[in-house]
């Protein structure tokens, strides 16, 4: 059974229409990368999915229960949903482990002994062991951005959203936080992304959607999308984008 | 550095020289400026100081959470809480539009007045809810202006790791936007410290009450200026390190 299932969800921003019926299903455990310019709806389309943005009409079915329905208790999606925004949005009064360990504790009553073995080997795998301790603006950019998807795993979620995160990092930086989503994938995480890295999305999606103007023109796997687009839109985003890198 | 130097002491020496020239001085040094009198009087007005002291020492913890208590009740969200919200506007409308000496006049007089016994009729509490009702106005007005230079992308941030309303704010929000206005609480609090001396008005005894006693008793003005320079010895300092704060917090976020 698909794991998520959006069916013609629209939502607007005053009289600005930004997503007009998009509907996409998720298995679990794919990794779907959504491209596009900006503006074209893949930041609102993740926020969407854990009821950041509440949509104006449409379905939402995460394992089969319909979670866009008024009164829907968005907590219980949120625990189970994770995202990662661009910004990073460390909460900057708290060291890196607190930021970790906020959510766990307070939304899952664990003690901070009992999480201090997963959260520390967390940090370990990201290569952040010796910055547990630091405040976010004593880490760099990739740093930041590692901590926010540790903070993010700490909730055990089952899905994983990325809202473009190496959008707002140096070059220099991009390639440690595209390493700690190739291993998400290996692990079977299931992942949503929504990234300006064509090479990346080609390399490592199941499936990737273009979105232009609210509406998805065109989904297919990576090798189709990148060398034989169906649709001109498509075509032409590509090009524009892929002469520039 | 050198042209600050020289004009300022062009200005100290005109002041020195000039003022004495004025036809009324010698009876204005006689009355403000009396050594005498200063020496006198001063360890008592110290002594009364201690009870400004007392009175700030107790409003300021008080103010500190009735004040958060209005930011709150205005920033409710919920539409079941609109009263909240409205009866916080109102509160804060109120008690900022009143000059504090009415309200301390008001509520020190006019509560007593409705003949409660000992000690319930201390002017003493009512005039310290004046200062309380009064100050947590203006300091509600600070910590929501800190609330609100929260940007959206912490309470999303939080609330995407399925934290509620309640942890969202008190977790993530409220120490951020308490720290960033400990400047403007501080500018309140001295602001406070000047005006327990309002109280006087209504029966204790403190500096500036023990001032006027002193002044009627050697017929003399010098004590309101002891109490003067008691004043300035406690909030110049506060003042300058208010300033530090404040000056930090610009070059934190430039």
């Amino acid at each position: 059974m698909d794991k998520l299932i959006l069916k013609n969800i629209r939502k607007s921003f005053g009289s600005n229409e930004v997503i007009k019926g998009m509907s996409l299903s998720v298995r679990e455990g794919e990794m779907i990368c959504l491209i596009g310019a900006s503006g074209s709806g893949k930041s609102t389309l993740l926020r969407t999915i854990n009821l950041l943005e509440p949509i104006d009409d449409g379905e939402i079915f995460l394992d089969g229960v319909d979670i866009a329905e008024p009164g829907f208790d968005p907590q219980s999606v949120r625990r189970k949903i994770g995202i990662v925004f661009q910004n990073f949005n460390l909460f900057p009064h708290m060291t890196a482990v607190q930021n970790v360990m906020l959510a766990p504790k307070r939304v899952l009553g664990q003690s901070r002994a009992a999480l201090m073995p997963k959260i520390t080997a967390l940090f370990e795998q990201f290569g952040l062991a010796d910055r547990m301790q630091h405040y976010p603006d004593q880490l760099s950019g990739g740093q930041q951005q590692r901590v926010a998807i540790i903070r993010a795993l700490a909730m055990a979620p089952e899905i994983m959203l990325f809202d473009e995160i190496t959008s707002a990092l140096d070059p220099e930086l991009v390639a440690e936080v595209l390493d700690v989503l190739r291993s998400l994938r290996s692990q079977g995480m299931t992942m949503i992304l929504a990234t300006h890295e064509m090479s990346f999305a080609r390399e490592l999606s199941d499936r990737v959607c273009f979105l232009d103007q609210g509406v998805i023109v065109e989904e297919g796997p990576p090798e189709q999308i990148f060398t034989a687009p169906k649709q001109a839109r498509t075509r032409e985003f590509l090009n524009s984008v892929l002469r520039r890198n | 550095m050198m042209v600050a130097a020289i004009s300022t002491l062009a200005v100290l020496v005109a002041i020195i020289a000039l003022i004495p020239l004025a036809p009324g001085w010698p009876a204005v040094q006689k009355s403000f400026f009396n050594w005498e009198v200063f020496a006198k009087t001063f360890p008592g007005l110290l002594e009364a100081f201690v009870l400004d002291v007392m009175i700030f020492a107790w409003s300021a913890p008080l103010i500190a959470i009735l004040a958060l208590l209005v930011a709150l009740a205005r920033d409710a969200r919920s539409p079941a809480l609109y009263p909240l919200r409205m009866f916080a506007m109102v509160y804060t409308d109120v008690f900022r539009g009143v000059p504090v000496v009415l309200t301390v006049y008001l509520i020190g007089f006019g509560i007593p007045g409705l003949g409660l016994p000992r000690p319930w009729n201390s002017p003493y509490i009512w005039g310290s809810l004046a200062l309380i009702l009064t100050y947590s106005a203006y300091v509600a007005e600070i910590f929501r202006s800190g609330i609100e230079s929260i940007h959206g992308s912490q309470r999303a941030a939080a609330a995407s790791l399925g934290l509620r309303e309640r942890d969202i704010m008190w977790s993530v929000v409220l120490p951020q936007a308490v720290r960033r206005v400990v400047p403007a609480n501080m500018n309140m609090l001295i602001a406070l410290q000047k005006d327990v001396a309002l109280l006087s008005f209504i029966g204790p005894v403190e500096i500036f009450r023990q001032a006027g006693v002193f002044k009627s008793l050697y017929a003399n003005f010098t004590p309101y200026v002891g109490a003067a320079v008691i004043f300035l010895l406690i909030t110049i300092p506060a003042t300058r390190f208010a300033d530090y704060l404040m000056a930090r917090q610009h070059a934190a976020r430039s």
